[in-house]
C-alpha cells in the first residue's frame, strides 16, 4: 500500500462515519460532546451551521447518519444522533446574537426562490447575510413546505418549525404567501440575477385500478396530510386501509388513528425487509395498533353505487430476494377509506420548454450534481425538485451548495469554481495520560425513546409523541459516542516499533507488519480487517525495519490508549475539524 | 498509568480457544511501567502463547521476585495464582511450589537484577534440579527501578544514558545456564513477537526448567546511542540462528526436510507448518558445540536469537526428587499427615 495521504481532508473526515454519511457533513461527534459539557446553545449552533434545522430534524431526520455509526459496529445500536440533536434544540439558550448579521446596505443581487421548503430556505439563510435581496414565491399562506404539509404534527409541532423558519425570514427574506409560480417564462422575465427551484415534488402517485374513481373516500397520501394539516379534513373512517408501507404511510396510518380510524392497516407488497420506511417508524406505528400486511398485492376497489366496500388484493408469494412472486389466491379487504401512499413526483407544467431549461427521462431537469445548475444558467434546481423525493437533510445540502453556485454566478464566476474543503487538526493532549476530551469506554445501552402513554395520545391530533430525552438518558446516550473526529494521528519518523500500541490496543486495530496489496493485508493484520467500507491507514517505511503501520479503521473505539503508550509521541489523538465552505466563505481573487 | 484501564470492549470477530476463552480472557491489571517499555511486549506474548495453548488460567502459578520485571506477573493471566518473593527468592519458592503441586504451569518471570546479581544462586540451583517452570529473564542490562544504574549484564563498553562506558565483565544467563546444565535455553528479542510467540510456548511446553532470556529494552534508560540493550541495536545486530515453533504432541508424521530453505507440512488439524532445517553448522543438542558457537558470535557483537538448546532426556526435578504425583492440596488429610505412629517408624530407621 502507498502511504495514506491524511492531508487530503477526506481521510479523517471519513473516520467520522456519521459526518461522512451526513449529507450536509452536521459535525456530530463536536455538538454531542457540547451536549455533554451542557452547551446547548453552542451544540445547536454547530447544528445550524450545517443543517439549518436542528428542531426540525431532531425530530423528522431520516437519520442516515445512524446507520453508520461506528458505535453500532460495536455494540449493535448506533448512538442515538437525531434525539440528541432534539435535546440541543430543546434546551438552548436565546440564539439572537449568534445569529449572522445582515448588512444594511445590499449588494444589488436578486435571487428569486420558488416554494418555501427546506431548500429555498437554506438558499435565502446563506445569502441573505452576503447581502442579497432574496425573494421566495409560496403557493400555500404558510412557510415550510413538506415540513409542514406532511410531517404530522404530532410528530413536529407547528411552533418549533415557525421558529426556525422565522430565523431565516426574519433576515429580511421578501416572502409571498399564495403564490404560486405559473410561469417560468413569466418569472425570468423580471429579470432576477438567479433562480432557484425548491418547489419539492408535489405530486402523490395514484393507483390506476378498477373503482378508483367511483367514490370519494380513496385518497392520495401527501394531498390528504396536507388537508389535515390546514385544517380541511378533520375525521376518517374506522377502517381504514394504506396503500404502500413508505414514510409517508406511516404519517397516514398514525393520522388515521387520530381523526378516526381504529381498524388500520398498512398493505405491503413485498415482506419487511424490503420496506422503505425507516425501522422506528414502522415500530412507532405498530405500537399505536396499526397493523402491518405483508404480500399483499392490490387488485381493484370494491365500490358499490357511490361506496367503498373495500379492496381486493393478491396473496403473493416471493422468492428468495423477493424479486419474482406467484400470485396465491385473491382475497377482499373491508374498508370504509384508502390512503394511497405509493410514492410522489415532480411535476413542472409551470416550466415551458423553450426556455432552455431541459429535460430528461420522466420529464425531469437535468441538473448538474455538484452545481444544481440546469442546463439554463442561471436557474437552480434543489430539495426534492431536482431529482425526486430524498429528505429534509439533502434538500438542505442542496440548498448550500445552490447557494454557492448562486453566489458564483452573481459575480462572474464560473459556478464549476467551488471552493475546496479545509481541515483542522488539533492535538487533545493535555499531559501525560490526559486528555481534553472523555477517552473512556462507557458501555451505557442505547436509550429508549420515552412516548406520550397511549390512553393519552389520541386525545389531541398535534400532541407531540415523542417527549424527548430527560436528563439521566441525555447523559447516559452522549457517552455511548465514540469521539471518531479525535483521529489517532502517526508520525511514522518518531516510531521505535516498541509495539506498546498493539498490546494495548483492545479492539486489534493496529499491526507492524512488511508492506503489501492491500487486499493481502487486510488477511495478516492483527485481526482481519474484513470490513471492506472501513478504509486502512498505511504509514511511511518505519525508521528501524522499513516495515509499515497498518490502521484498520473499522472499530477503533478512540480511546487514545495507543497515544497514551506511545513512549515517542508517535502517536497522537488530534481532533480533526471539517471546514465546509458556505457562500461567501472563500473570498475569490475577481471579487 | 494510562488514564484509564483497557476498556473491555472487544474486536467482534475476536476468535476463541478450545477453552471458549478469547485472547483478552488471559489478561491482567493495567500496567504500570513506563510507555514504551519493553517489559509490556513480553507480557503481550505471553499472554498470546498462554492463550494459543488453551491453558486454564487457574493451573497458572505465575511468580517473581523485585523489580521493574516482577511486576509483569500483575499484567496477564488475572485468573492465575501468584506469589511475589522476596528480591531473587523466586527460583526457591518456585521449586518448593512445584513440589507440592506438580499440576501448575509455573511461569516465573524475572530480570537481570533478580536473577544475575541478587538472586544469582539461587537461579543456578532451580536450573541445576530441572525444577519444571517456564523462567523468563526481561533483560534489559540497566537497574530501571533505581534509575539506570549498569546491572550484571551490562555489556562491556555499553554506554549507560549520561554517557559513561561498562568496564566490569557481563553474566551472559545463556552460557550461565549451558553450563549448568539446563535443559531448554532460548534468547528471543521483545520487539519481535513472531519469534517470542512459538519459543515462549515451547519453553511452557518442555519438561524441565526452561530459560527464556529475552532482550527487553528500558525505554526510559537504556535506548539511546552507544547502549548494546536498545531497540535498535537489538534490531541491527539480531542474528537468529533457529526457526521455532511449537507443535502439540501427536501421531508422528514423517517427512523430509531440505538442508536449506522450508518444508511445509500439513498437521493432522488441517494447518500447514512451515520446517525449517537446522543450519548445517549449528546443533541446538549439542552443549559445547553450541556454547562454542555463542562465544564465537558474541564476540563479533551479534546477538543470537532462536531456541539454542534442548534436551528432553534429563530427568526433571520431579523424577529427581520422586514428589508426589497428586498435589499436596488434594491429598487426603490422614496422608498428608499420618500421625505420631508413622513418624516413629520413619524416625526408627534412621536410629
Amino acid at each position: 500500500m502507498d502511504p495514506t495521504n491524511v492531508q487530503d481532508p477526506n481521510y479523517y473526515h471519513r473516520v467520522v462515519d456519521c459526518q461522512w454519511a451526513c449529507p450536509a457533513h452536521t459535525n456530530v461527534p463536536e455538538y454531542i460532546r457540547l451536549i455533554a459539557q451542557g452547551r446547548y446553545t453552542d451544540a445547536y449552533m454547530t447544528n445550524r451551521e450545517s443543517n439549518v434545522f436542528p428542531g426540525v430534524l431532531g425530530r423528522t431526520c431520516d437519520r442516515p447518519c445512524e446507520p453508520a455509526c461506528r458505535r453500532g459496529r460495536i455494540d449493535g445500536s448506533p448512538v442515538a444522533i437525531c434525539r440528541l440533536k432534539r435535546v440541543a434544540a430543546d434546551l438552548r439558550g436565546d440564539i439572537t446574537e449568534l445569529l449572522p448579521r445582515i448588512p444594511a446596505a445590499k449588494n444589488g443581487k436578486r435571487v428569486a426562490c420558488i416554494g418555501a421548503g427546506p431548500a429555498s430556505l437554506t438558499v435565502a439563510n446563506d445569502l441573505m447575510p452576503l447581502g442579497y435581496e432574496v425573494v421566495i414565491f409560496e403557493k400555500h399562506d404558510k412557510p415550510g413546505g413538506l415540513m409542514r404539509t406532511n410531517i404530522p404534527a404530532f410528530r413536529l409541532p407547528a411552533s418549533v418549525l415557525d421558529e426556525e423558519i422565522a430565523m431565516i425570514l426574519d433576515m429580511g427574506v421578501d416572502i409571498r404567501y399564495d403564490s404560486p409560480i405559473e410561469s417560468m417564462g413569466a418569472l425570468l422575465a423580471e429579470k432576477f440575477d438567479a433562480v432557484f427551484v425548491g418547489s419539492g415534488a408535489p405530486r402523490g402517485k395514484d393507483l390506476e385500478l378498477p373503482g378508483r374513481h367511483d367514490t370519494d373516500r380513496i385518497h392520495i397520501g401527501i394531498d390528504w396530510l396536507e388537508s389535515i394539516a390546514f385544517g380541511h379534513v378533520d375525521s376518517i373512517g374506522e377502517r381504514v386501509l394504506i396503500i404502500g408501507v413508505g414514510n409517508t404511510a406511516m404519517d397516514c396510518c398514525r393520522s388515521s388513528r387520530r381523526l378516526g380510524g381504529t381498524e388500520i392497516k398498512v398493505m405491503a407488497r413485498r415482506p419487511r425487509p424490503y420496506f422503505k420506511a425507516s425501522p422506528w417508524e414502522l415500530e412507532d406505528a405498530e405500537e399505536e395498533g396499526v397493523e402491518i400486511v405483508i404480500n399483499h398485492a392490490p387488485k381493484r376497489f370494491v365500490v358499490e353505487d357511490g361506496t367503498l366496500l373495500g379492496m381486493e388484493f393478491e396473496r403473493l408469494e416471493w422468492d428468495q430476494d423477493a424479486r419474482h412472486s406467484r400470485t396465491i389466491d385473491t382475497i377482499f379487504m373491508p374498508c370504509d377509506d384508502v390512503i394511497l401512499a405509493i410514492g410522489q413526483e415532480n411535476a413542472f407544467p409551470w416550466i415551458e420548454r423553450d426556455l432552455g431549461i431541459e429535460v430528461g427521462k420522466w420529464d425531469m431537469p437535468i441538473v448538474d450534481e455538484a452545481t444544481m445548475q440546469s442546463t439554463r444558467p442561471g436557474v437552480f434546481f434543489g430539495g426534492d425538485s431536482a431529482w425526486g423525493p430524498k429528505n429534509i437533510i439533502w434538500a438542505v445540502e442542496h440548498g448550500h451548495q445552490a447557494a454557492i453556485s448562486i453566489d458564483n454566478h452573481c459575480h462572474q464566476i464560473p459556478v464549476t469554481d467551488r471552493p475546496p474543503q479545509g481541515m483542522n487538526l488539533v492535538t487533545q493532549k493535555m499531559g501525560i495520560s490526559e486528555w481534553s476530551y472523555h477517552n473512556d469506554y462507557n458501555p451505557s445501552p442505547r436509550q429508549r425513546m420515552q412516548h406520550v402513554d397511549l390512553t393519552e395520545r389520541f386525545k389531541r391530533l398535534e400532541l407531540e409523541v415523542e417527549l424527548g430525552f430527560d436528563a439521566e438518558q441525555t447523559a447516559r446516550e452522549v457517552q455511548r459516542c465514540l469521539n471518531c473526529d479525535i483521529q489517532t494521528a502517526f508520525t511514522a519518523s518518531l516510531c521505535i516499533e516498541c509495539d506498546a500500541c498493539i498490546d494495548i490496543c483492545p479492539v486489534q486495530c493496529l499491526t507492524i507488519t512488511p508492506n503489501g496489496d492491500e487486499h493481502e493485508l487486510r488477511q495478516r493484520l492483527s485481526a482481519p480487517a474484513d470490513n471492506l467500507d472501513q478504509p486502512l491507514f498505511a504509514s511511511e517505511a518505519l525508521p528501524q525495519t522499513g516495515r509499515v503501520m497498518i490502521k484498520d479503521e473499522d472499530v477503533c473505539v478512540h480511546c487514545g490508549l495507543c497515544a497514551e503508550r506511545c513512549p515517542t509521541a508517535a502517536w497522537d489523538m488530534e481532533k480533526f475539524e471539517l471546514k465546509i465552505p458556505y457562500a461567501g466563505s472563500v473570498m475569490w481573487s475577481s471579487r | 498509568m494510562p488514564s484509564i484501564t483497557k476498556p473491555k470492549v472487544t474486536h467482534p470477530g475476536l476468535r476463541k480457544n478450545e477453552l471458549e476463552l478469547t485472547v483478552r480472557d488471559y489478561e491482567g491489571a493495567m500496567s504500570t511501567l513506563c510507555a514504551g517499555c519493553g517489559h509490556d511486549s513480553v507480557t503481550a506474548a505471553l499472554v498470546q502463547a498462554l492463550w494459543e495453548l488453551s491453558v486454564p488460567p487457574h493451573m497458572i502459578a505465575k511468580l517473581s521476585g523485585i523489580g521493574c520485571s516482577s511486576k509483569t506477573t500483575a499484567y496477564f493471566a488475572a485468573g492465575a495464582h501468584g506469589f511475589n518473593s522476596v528480591h531473587g527468592r523466586m527460583p526457591a519458592i518456585a521449586t518448593g511450589a512445584n513440589a507440592a503441586n506438580r499440576d501448575l504451569l509455573y511461569v516465573g518471570i524475572s530480570g537481570d537484577g533478580d536473577s544475575l546479581s541478587i538472586g544469582l544462586g539461587h537461579l543456578s540451583h532451580a536450573i541445576r534440579r530441572n525444577v519444571r517452570m517456564l523462567y523468563i529473564i526481561e533483560n534489559n542490562g540497566v537497574y530501571g527501578l533505581t534509575k539506570g544504574q549498569f546491572s550484571a549484564s551490562a555489556d562491556i563498553g555499553s554506554r549507560s544514558k549520561r554517557g559513561e562506558p561498562n568496564t566490569v565483565m557481563p553474566i551472559d544467563p545463556v552460557m550461565l545456564g549451558l553450563s549448568i546444565g539446563a535443559t531448554f535455553v532460548a534468547r528471543a528479542f521483545s520487539g519481535d513477537k513472531q519469534q517470542l510467540v512459538p519459543i515462549l510456548k515451547a519453553a511452557a511446553r518442555h519438561r524441565g526448567f526452561a530459560l527464556v532470556d529475552v532482550t527487553s529494552p528500558c525505554v526510559t534508560f537504556n535506548d539511546h546511542e552507544g547502549s548494546t540493550k536498545s531497540y535498535l541495536y537489538t534490531r541491527e545486530h539480531d542474528l537468529k540462528v533457529t526457526s521455532t515453533d511449537f507443535v502439540p504432541p501427536a501421531p508422528e508424521i514423517l517427512a523430509t526436510i531440505p538442508p536449506t530453505g522450508h518444508a511445509l507440512i500439513p498437521m493432522h488439524d488441517g494447518s500447514l507448518v512451515r520446517f525449517h532445517a537446522v543450519p548445517p553448522d549449528y546443533d541446538p543438542t549439542n552443549r559445547v558445540a553450541v556454547m562454542d558457537y555463542l562465544q564465537q558470535h558474541h564476540d563479533r557483537g551479534e546477538v543470537v536469537t532462536g531456541l539454542l538448546y534442548v534436551d528432553e532426556s534429563v530427568e526433571d526435578v520431579h523424577e529427581l526428587n520422586n514428589t508426589s504425583h497428586i498435589p499436596l492440596a488434594q491429598l487426603p488429610y490422614e496422608r498428608l499427615c499420618p500421625g505420631a505412629d508413622a513418624l516413629e517408624r520413619l524416625q526408627e530407621r534412621f536410629r
